[in-house]
């Protein structure tokens, strides 16, 4: 966990509101499902944004975002060489380490980012990777899976591309050993009710607002089979039969 | 000029090595920003609020930025005084500063009870919340009128033998005559502001952001309100005040300071700079020199 001002190295345009900004990463660390707080500005804001790690390179760090309100979008008005401040990393990945044999990683929306760095984590441990990416309209980081994985299932919600329907639709968990998901509550909670009648292994990464990112202020906390949980920092993985929904 | 400046401050009797204190419900107890840097650097912690019995805090959406600040509805949550014993103190007591444990409660019993608690405990200062606004039916309902807050107050005394701080709520009718109620009613210190209740609104979803309707803002937005009520407090009060609300930077606090503050709290900072503590520490102590300061002592109430 660190606190340090890095560099922008390029903030692309993905589709309208997808951008993925690429940072000097200077030695930090990062793991599958884990975040960085993230802020371009001083006090012009009040609190930085949580945003995983899309891809962790030998000298850079990806986070894919959507810009959906004034953080963002000052984000996406970054330019190379540009500062940015990263407090990190943050929070439990997906247990990458525990994970073996065939595993689904399934994404709705900006959801799906996490997975990328997650697919090629397992990839390399010798996990056996699909992926379920379900998208509104617009596709978008289906090509950066394609190395890591053996199949790849779209949907779009009106047929634009793959599947139409929800990606759910397209799952059976049966034919895995663990279903680790990101994307909408709606979605996720699809998945672990899918996961609970085939006794497949689920977890699920949560997104919730948040204030200090390292578990000080309570901001993000959730009623869990277990207690209280703080998002960012016992989370944002969660066994989905942990989970109150 | 001298190369050294004093910031050693004096509340109650405790000393401060220097007059930042982490504000109670923005730092937990410590730990997590003690991975950052070395949180003993700061003159004290005032702990997350405790209440007699743990709480679980409110359900929905507990932070929104707002315009210069934030709100929150946090609700108090914690593990409760007799946790915070076991456990908490310990932990505190690592980083070798100040340690306040911060108290609110539902009842005159709870305060009462959780107050004589803490007071046989090893902390060094007792902080009473009678201005969260986030708990129905407590709380800040002590905070309102001077008359209660009296109340609670006198009766926490006779329990606390520990320096006594109470912490004011801007939402007090009046907040000089809420400082003096608790003055007279044996504080040692007072601490001012809490947050101010306030409200927004989810246009899409056409309701309010929050499950209570109201939360608290705090941050840059409210400094100049919070350095006002600092200001006619100390006018009016013998006891020292901790000034709290909106500070970001050491001329911040050079400003609560010429208001009559004795030290202060920083909170919603520490979520834009996850250093603030140890950075504001070191702009301070540049910035006395610069202005010709050789003890933070000789400005105190000069405005």
């Amino acid at each position: 966990m660190r606190y340090f001002e890095s560099e922008v190295v390029a903030n692309q345009q993905i589709t309208q509101d997808i951008f993925v900004v690429q940072v000097k990463r200077n030695g930090a660390e990062a793991a599958a499902g884990q975040f960085y707080m993230l802020k371009s500005w001083d006090t012009e804001l009040t609190l930085m944004r949580p945003i995983s790690i899309f891809k962790a390179e030998e000298d850079s760090l990806h986070f894919m975002y959507r810009t959906v309100g004034q953080g963002t979008q000052r984000m996406a008005q970054l330019k190379a060489g540009d500062p940015i401040r990263l407090l990190g990393p943050c929070g439990n990945g997906y247990p990458v380490a525990e994970i073996k044999g065939k595993v689904a990683v399934l994404g709705g929306g900006v959801g799906i980012p996490p997975l990328c760095e997650t697919a090629k984590t397992l990839q390399n441990n010798g996990v056996e990777v699909d992926a379920y990416l379900g998208f509104r309209d617009v596709l978008f980081a289906v090509e950066d899976f394609e190395p890591y994985c053996a199949n790849i299932f779209i949907s779009t919600e009106k047929g634009e591309e793959g599947y139409k329907g929800f990606i759910t639709d397209l799952l059976k968990p049966e034919n895995y050993d663990a279903v680790l998901s990101c994307g909408p509550e709606v979605m996720m909670r699809k998945v672990a009710a899918m996961c609970a009648e085939t006794n497949t292994t689920c977890y699920c990464s949560l997104e919730h607002r948040m204030a200090c990112g390292i578990g000080a202020c309570l901001g993000c906390s959730i009623r869990t089979k277990s207690g209280m949980k703080r998002v960012c920092k016992d989370g944002p993985v969660f066994l989905s039969t942990d989970l109150m929904w | 000029m001298k190369d050294t400046v004093k910031l050693s401050v004096e509340i109650a009797g405790v000393p401060f090595k220097n007059p930042i204190i982490a504000a109670s419900g923005t730092f937990g107890f410590g730990e997590e920003y003690h991975e950052l840097y070395d949180v003993g650097c700061l003159g004290g912690i005032s702990s997350k609020g405790l209440t007699l019995h743990p709480k679980d805090g409110n359900e929905g959406i507990r932070v929104w930025e707002t315009a210069s600040g934030m709100m929150n509805s946090v609700g108090l949550q914690n593990p409760g005084v007799e946790a915070f014993i076991d456990h908490g103190i310990a932990e505190m007591r690592r980083f070798g500063n100040v340690l306040i444990a911060n108290m609110g409660g539902h009842s005159m019993e709870d305060y009462v009870t959780g107050a004589s608690m803490l007071s046989e405990a090893d902390i060094d200062m007792l902080e009473l919340n009678i201005s969260c606004p986030n708990v129905k039916s407590g709380g800040m309902a002590f905070g309102i009128k001077a008359d209660v807050a009296r109340e609670v107050v006198t009766a926490v005394r006779k329990v606390c033998r520990k320096p006594l701080i109470v912490k004011l709520s801007p939402n007090a009718e009046n907040i000089v005559e809420m400082a003096l109620a608790c003055e007279e009613a044996g504080a040692d210190a007072l601490s001012l502001v809490n947050t101010f209740q306030a409200m927004a609104i989810d246009i899409h979803k056409r309701k309010p952001v929050f499950n209570n309707v109201y939360a608290g803002l705090s941050g840059a937005a409210i400094k100049p309100i919070a350095l006002r009520m600092v200001h006619s407090v100390c006018k009016q009060v013998h006891v020292p005040v901790i000034g709290i609300g909106g500070i970001y930077t050491a001329e911040d606090i050079l400003e609560f300071v010429m208001a009559g503050a004795a030290a202060v709290q920083i909170g919603t900072v520490n979520f834009n700079n996850p250093m603030a503590g140890r950075d504001i520490l070191n702009n301070l102590t540049q910035l006395c020199q610069s202005e010709g300061i050789a003890d933070i002592n000789e400005i105190r109430g000069i405005c």
